[in-house]
């Protein structure tokens, strides 16, 4: 392992990982819900949906949220060096995915950590592998998903 | 109210994406790349997200309501079992593909990426296909 300490930026990650907590924190003490972005999407997607106004509001916030910071500051810019194709298959298996599994990096990797869940343990240490392997795979062993 | 509430949760996760560097699908996937040029920030993500989770849930877990007196609709299941596991793991290699999880793929689609928006109707399908899938099997 060698860490790549001129991308490093932990007070940055450390800040923005306390917004994100806050506003999980914000949405359990007034609405009483989870902030699991996966569960919310497909909560708006389901055939019977159910509170269509408490995810509606939560998400236009967070597609908003670029708009908001962009009038305090210039937003950072990101790099997607995945194809369209990859893309896609990449969209497929994280909506598939989360939904067998019951969540993602926000209502397991967080909030479930955070109410000491072991499923939401488990849940996290195989994505996080499934994350690490892929990875590998394509950076090191040269599978092409780039465009 | 309520709502405003939601909306604001809404809008301060989206900040907190935006500056831990997770919007970012470079920086999530030098995340990932733990045998190449390895980057360590979004364990600093989750430190901090999990450091105020912990102290809000412990509080939370001992309510019955809401700050507002509304009933608190907290997830229940703790069974681990093959659906969990391997659920867990089409995300993650999802997630290791574009370096896009949920959260960071809507925020990169209110910046405007048209990258982002592709990912994004391609979860939705991913979402609709699992539905059409377990309705099929009752």
């Amino acid at each position: 392992m060698h860490v790549n300490w001129d991308v490093f930026t932990p007070w940055s990650s450390l800040l923005g990982g306390c917004l994100i907590g806050l506003a999980a924190a914000l949405l359990v003490l007034t609405n009483g819900k989870i902030a699991g972005i996966s569960g919310i999407v497909a909560g708006v997607f389901s055939a019977r949906t159910q509170e269509l106004g408490w995810r509606a509001m939560f998400l236009v916030g967070l597609i908003g949220a670029p708009m908001i910071y962009g009038l305090y500051a210039d937003l950072p810019q990101s790099v997607i060096q995945t194809s369209s194709i990859g893309l896609v298959i990449a969209g497929l298996l994280v909506g598939i995915g989360t939904r067998i599994g019951g969540g993602c990096t926000s209502g397991h990797g967080v909030i479930g950590l955070s109410r000491l869940s072991s499923r939401s343990l488990v849940a996290t240490i195989t994505f996080m592998l499934g994350g690490f392997v892929t990875v590998y795979v394509i950076n090191h062993l040269s599978v092409r998903m780039t465009s | 109210m309520r709502s405003i509430w939601a909306l604001i949760s809404g809008l301060i996760f989206g900040l907190g994406l935006i500056v831990s560097g997770m919007v970012n699908p470079q920086k999530v996937i030098g995340f990932l790349d733990i045998f190449g040029e390895w980057d360590p920030s979004l364990a600093l993500v989750m430190s901090g997200a999990i450091g105020i989770g912990i102290v809000t849930f412990n509080y939370v877990d001992k309510r019955v309501t809401t700050l507002l007196g509304d009933d608190l609709q907290l997830p229940t299941n703790r069974t681990v079992d093959k659906k969990l596991v391997l659920g867990s793991l089409i995300f993650g290699v999802g997630w290791g593909i574009a370096g896009f999880c949920p959260g960071p793929g809507l925020v990169s689609l209110g910046m405007g990426y048209t990258d982002a928006s592709v990912f994004v109707v391609s979860m939705i399908v991913g979402m609709l296909i699992y539905q059409m899938i377990r309705k099929d099997r009752r």
